[in-house]
């Protein structure tokens, strides 16, 4: 009860954040509405395409809050966070895989197509009993978490950090792309997992599907920025960000900060599971593609044009640079580079603090 | 004479049928009369009146089968331009003149036109005007004629005093032995004084020496062999240690023995040609991280960008080589030092622009420049498409150099590690020896203390940076003789030249050399265990683990704490 | 408790820890000879620089210490090994008769009771001054407790007096990166009493602080010892005769006398080195 306590006084600090739940509320609402509920042609109508694409954007926006998390509030910039984004996603891959069944072009009712293709003759350990939706909602957040883990307690014990850190994130990343290329992987190779059929029994092509999607996306992210908002207005959230400001200082009041920055990046490795896991079955396509250094990056300027160390800024800036990303690579595909790449210059230099970060001064001016 | 010559064309005639016939029995008991008759007539050769003008009429008229009788008269007349008759022959570039049955060595007259001919006299070597190739008949031949013809060309050649030219000789009359092509290469072993060539003839003629009947011969031809390197000798061999094709005990032994002498010395030069692909690639990851090791040692950012102004580099070089068409080992030697204006200058702006800004904030300055790299990328992909764009390799540089049958490096690699070696010592040199290195190296230790001692840090940082960069595009310019030159060039390498200025050491230039060579030559080691692939995920999570246990590299800068915040 | 004698220092292994600690996974020192720390033999040398030579200090419970020295005698080498911070080259560090610091982490250190504060005032900028302070609280630091960490009315009331006693009780939510130098070595200060530590080290406390700041960090110091034992580095003579009872002088990485303040003073090897006669 006492933290709940707490939990609701943070939140009832949080301007931005009290906005954009109440966002996501009208989101959640108004969406199945306007696309089920108004029929097509009418001007309020919802197509589905946008309905997925909006879905796409909030899953990035949970990524977003997960980079901002150790990024933002522990000072780790993280340049390979897609790489826990996609293993999430690739896990909710071989679940979908495997419910296609006997549907596929080779109708091998156990090994997916690409197997069959490749003369495999059983299925590898690792997709054993991954047709339950169970273990692989286990496996979108044990997988990246448990890498997360593992490179986490090597670089954190042994005190990488700064750039050196972010360069080994980008590493990690690059090395699991070239690895999710190998067709010897048993991940597709080249093409990924893609053609899925069904999620828990219902067409994935259907609308109503793809709003339950959606819905399940607004609540995801609902939850994970609760969830986030909790981590850091507890004490560890503060100890995190002491970690940020002067590491040292931290070591000498007694706090272990390899496990600090441990769990707080384990947790936000998880969190980009997650929405690795709800992208998938929206996109209908994974492949090793996701795990692209580039992508990795782009991720932190959505959070870098936000603004860091806000999570709500972080919300904003993935919509927004996903939007005109949509927009400017069908408008003007030749600028689209010039734009991001200005993104990167110009967010640095003149918005430290984001574009939320323009938004309080002018209340404060107003008050 | 007369009587002589039909003999000899008798021999010919079974000679030829003997090749034409697949039957390769019958071959061993034609051939020891054609080189004998070639021997009888090389010794009767003074008692022929026939002169070369005559030789090459009666060529001219003769049927197919009693050109092989004149084809050795011909060699008999020792004529000077004996070669240049039968070179011409074999490229059916010999006609006879159908008005008045002269004989002439043809060229088409312009390039592409068939229809005449440009003709020179064989006698004089004389040109006369074109002709219509109408009225020509052309010298032809067969299949045995242009072995023999082939065999007498080499044999020509094998006169050359050029060794190169007798090697090549050698080798061409050994791709298919006859007893004659034997002969000649017996008789030339024993005047030949150039050592390569004597051993190609030795192991050649050795090779002939395993189907004798003499079970001496063989074993001594299995011996001269075990010295040979060719993976043919090593075939050859595997097939007497089958007692089937093999009795004597002896050589059966003597080739096993012999096959394992080959097969370690030919794996001890596939591990030396492994470890020169590994320093190669080596050289690749030492030029494009050593600018990088030059600006993130001296300022302590990772400039994102530093692999775009290695494209930049490279597309000096197509620039430059698109200027001067006709220059090409002139446009390379130019482009070094216009890539490393170009880039620095580039470089420079990046500093002066964006990095100045952000000093103190690595993390800021790493994304801004992520952000310039991708205008970079997308800028050459305005102007020179998004098309990869090939930059050609001057004659020098291409090719290889044949150390021997198993080991041969090509140049553009061998250039590649000896530039990087040279670029390393003209930055050593730089940083040791000039001012302006004892001060950037002032700023690298201690950059608080260099500006309390009037050092001005920016313009050094500037100078530091467009030096990297510089650099940068010089790499540029290797690279671009190595693969082809695109927009996404440089992506590929930042992260490889982090790893090797972190795995060697911030800050320490031998530690980028030696760092980049061993991850290189570890790289190309591994590979053919692995794969390609796997090797690289390998490097990197070699590399990920290295930096836990030892944080500051190979060779830890010494006084200053590398340390990323 | 201790069975080893005293003239052979500090054996034995590290035992479960015994007696008063406010941190459920902290070992506690055994205070059983009246020496609280041991520093015996240590070298460390960088890049052949030997910053500290041969150094042997104890320093007893309850004790206030002065050490000075010169610029390069080792005095924030010796913090940094005695923190956890620094790992010597030889030479052993043991926190009562029965812990061996070498080894142990900066954070276990911090837990067991060494407290330190630096040279150059390094406080949590982003954070509020009650923040700082709820920080670094003794409590239970591991991570799954801090998470769900919960302030008890004791703590908050503990919180309270050491704003009163560094006076800072009007900037309690103020940013900590907004006070002045000297507010953020009170501030400093004050963490290092929530921290509760049984040794605390001081580096230089009176730097960049004005009179009555350096008089009132004087009375405080004083105050401390008894309860605590105290190290304090500092160059200001004054304040060192101010507060001192033992003065250690080190040069070069060794003791070069130890004493009270007029020993030292008249002690010709010190005249030697400071006075260069």
């Amino acid at each position: 009860m006492k933290n709940q306590s707490l939990l609701l006084s943070a939140l009832k600090a949080d301007r931005g954040g009290q906005v954009l739940l109440g966002l996501l509320a009208i989101a959640a609402v108004a969406v199945p509405v306007l696309n089920l509920g108004v029929p097509e042609g009418s001007l309020l109508h919802l197509s589905t395409y946008t309905v997925t694409l909006f879905g796409k954007y909030l899953c990035y926006a949970l990524l977003a809050i997960a980079v901002d998390l150790v990024w933002g509030y522990c000072g780790i910039l993280s340049l390979g966070h897609t790489a826990f984004f996609a293993l999430g996603g690739y896990a909710i891959g071989m679940y979908l895989m495997r419910q296609i069944g006997p549907r596929g072009v080779y109708g091998n009712p156990i090994l997916p197509d690409f197997m069959v293709f490749l003369n495999w003759k059983e299925l590898p350990w690792f997709w054993e009993g991954m047709n339950h939706f169970p273990l692989a909602a286990l496996m979108v957040v044990l997988v990246p978490g448990l890498l997360a883990l593992g490179f986490g307690w090597l670089a954190f014990r042994s005190r990488v950090t700064g750039v050196y850190l972010s360069i080994m994130t980008q590493a990690l990343t690059f090395a699991l792309l070239l690895a999710f290329f190998r067709n010897e992987m048993g991940f597709g190779g080249n093409n990924g997992l893609t053609d899925f059929k069904e999620l828990l029994g219902f067409d994935l092509k259907t609308p109503g599907m793809r709003v339950a999607l959606f819905v399940t996306t607004v609540i995801a992210l609902a939850v994970g920025y609760i969830g986030c908002r909790y981590v850091i207005a507890s004490r560890l959230g503060r100890v995190v960000q002491a970690v940020r400001d002067a590491e040292g200082r931290t070591r000498f009041i007694g706090y272990q900060v390899e496990s600090y920055k441990l769990w707080i990046w384990v947790f936000s490795a998880m969190l980009a599971g997650i929405a690795g896991a709800l992208y998938v079955p929206q996109v209908g396509i994974i492949n090793p593609g996701e795990f692209a250094p580039i992508n990795s990056i782009e991720v932190v300027i959505w959070v870098a044009v936000g603004g860091r160390g806000t999570l709500y800024g972080a919300v904003a800036g993935a919509v927004l640079v996903n939007y005109a990303k949509t927009w400017f690579t069908a408008a003007f595909p030749e600028i689209w580079l010039y734009a991001l790449g200005a993104l990167f210059v110009v967010a640095t230099l003149f918005l430290p603090k984001g574009v939320v970060g323009l938004i309080p001064a002018r209340g404060a001016k107003a008050s | 004479m007369i009587r002589f010559t039909t003999s000899l064309r008798r021999c010919w005639l079974a000679a030829c049928l003997a090749a034409s016939l697949p039957l390769l029995a019958q071959e061993p008991s034609a051939a020891p009369d054609q080189a004998a008759a070639a021997v009888a007539s090389a010794e009767a050769a003074p008692a022929v009146p026939t002169a070369f003008p005559d030789v090459l009429r009666a060529l001219g008229s003769a049927s197919l089968s009693e050109r092989a009788a004149l084809l050795n008269a011909l060699l008999a007349t020792k004529h000077p331009n004996t070669a240049a008759v039968l070179k011409a022959w074999l490229e059916d570039h010999l006609h006879v003149r159908d008005a008045d049955g002269e004989m002439f060595i043809t060229a088409e007259s312009d390039a592409g036109d068939a229809s005449s001919f440009a003709l020179t006299d064989p006698v004089t070597l004389a040109a006369s005007g074109p002709e219509s190739a109408d009225g020509f008949t052309k010298v032809g031949s067969n299949n045995a004629l242009r072995k023999l013809l082939r065999s007498a060309v080499a044999s020509f050649t094998l006169g050359s005093p050029d060794a190169d030219v007798r090697l090549g000789a050698v080798r061409e009359m050994l791709r298919a032995p006859d007893d004659a092509t034997l002969a000649l290469l017996r008789e030339r072993r024993a005047a030949e004084t150039d050592a390569a060539v004597q051993r190609a003839i030795d192991l050649g003629l050795a090779s002939a020496d395993l189907a004798s009947d003499n079970a001496d011969l063989r074993l001594a031809a299995v011996q001269v062999l075990s010295g040979s390197l060719a993976g043919e000798a090593i075939a050859k061999l595997e097939a007497l240690r089958d007692p089937a094709n093999e009795t004597d005990e002896r050589v059966r032994a003597a080739a096993s023995l012999a096959i394992s002498s080959i097969s370690l010395k030919r794996s001890l030069y596939s591990g030396i040609e492994t470890l020169f692909f590994g320093l190669s690639l080596g050289s690749v990851l030492v030029l494009a991280a050593i600018g990088l090791a030059i600006t993130f040692g001296v300022m302590g950012v990772i400039n994102m960008a530093h692999g775009e102004l290695m494209m930049i580099g490279a597309y000096t070089a197509y620039v430059v080589q698109l200027l001067l068409p006709n220059h090409l080992a002139a446009s390379i030697l130019i482009s070094i030092p216009a890539a490393f204006v170009v880039s620095g200058l580039v470089g420079i702006a990046i500093e002066r622009g964006v990095v100045k800004h952000l000093y103190g904030r690595p993390l800021e300055t790493l994304l801004a420049t992520f952000g310039i790299s991708l205008i970079l990328q997308q800028l050459v992909r305005s102007i020179f498409s998004p098309l990869n764009r090939s930059v050609a390799t001057p004659e020098f540089m291409s090719g290889q150099w044949v150390i021997n049958d198993a080991l041969s490096l090509t140049w553009n690699r061998l250039y590649i590690v000896l530039f990087t070696l040279l670029v390393f010592a003209a930055l050593q040199l730089i940083l040791r020896r000039t001012s302006l290195g004892l001060t950037v190296r002032a700023v690298s230790q201690n950059r608080a203390m260099a500006r309390s001692m009037g050092i001005n840090s920016d313009r050094i940082a500037a100078i530091t940076f467009g030096l990297g960069s510089g650099i940068a595009g010089v790499a540029g310019v290797a690279l671009s003789q190595l693969t082809n030159v695109g927009p996404n060039l440089g992506q590929s390498y930042i992260i490889d030249s982090f790893m090797v200025v972190v795995f060697g050491g911030v800050g320490n230039l031998w530690g980028t050399l030696i760092g980049g060579m061993t991850l290189g030559v570890a790289g190309k080691l591994l590979e053919p265990a692995v794969g390609a692939v796997m090797a690289k995920i390998a490097m990197l999570v070699f590399i990920i683990l290295f930096i836990q246990r030892r944080k500051q590299g190979l060779f830890p800068q010494k006084g200053r704490a590398a340390e990323g915040h | 408790m201790s069975t080893s004698p005293a003239t052979t220092g500090p054996v034995g292994l590290r035992t479960k820890p015994t007696g008063r600690r406010r941190s459920t996974n902290a070992p506690s020192p055994d205070l059983s000879h009246n020496i609280i720390l041991y520093v015996e033999g240590v070298t460390k040398s960088f890049d052949g620089f030997k910053a500290l030579n041969d150094l042997s200090i104890y320093i007893e419970t309850g004790e206030l210490r002065c050490i000075i020295g010169p610029n390069g005698a080792g005095k924030t080498t010796m913090m940094d090994v005695i923190t956890g911070k620094t790992q010597p080259d030889t030479g052993s560090v043991w926190f009562g008769q029965t812990i061996d610091l070498l080894g142990m982490s900066e954070p276990e250190i911090a837990q067991a009771g060494i407290g330190r504060k630096f040279q150059k005032p390094t406080v949590f900028p982003e954070h509020t001054v009650f923040e700082n302070l709820e920080l670094a609280m003794a409590c239970d630091k591991s991570v799954w407790k801090i998470l769900f960490a919960k302030l008890s009315p004791q703590q908050r009331d503990r919180i309270d007096e050491v704003l009163g006693i560094i006076g800072l009780k009007d900037q309690r939510a103020a940013r900590a990166g907004a006070l002045s130098h000297g507010q953020k070595q009170w501030l400093e200060i004050g963490m290092l009493l929530m921290q509760d530590p049984l040794v605390l080290l001081v580096d230089e406390p009176v730097a960049g602080m004005t009179p009555q700041e350096t008089e009132r960090t004087a009375e405080l110091l004083v105050g401390l010892a008894g309860k605590h034992s105290v190290v304090v580095v500092e160059h200001d003579m004054n304040f060192v005769r101010s507060i001192a009872r033992k003065v250690t002088v080190l040069h070069e990485g060794h003791v070069l006398a130890e004493g009270s303040m007029d020993e030292v003073q008249n002690d010709p090897q010190v005249k030697r080195v400071y006075l260069g006669e």
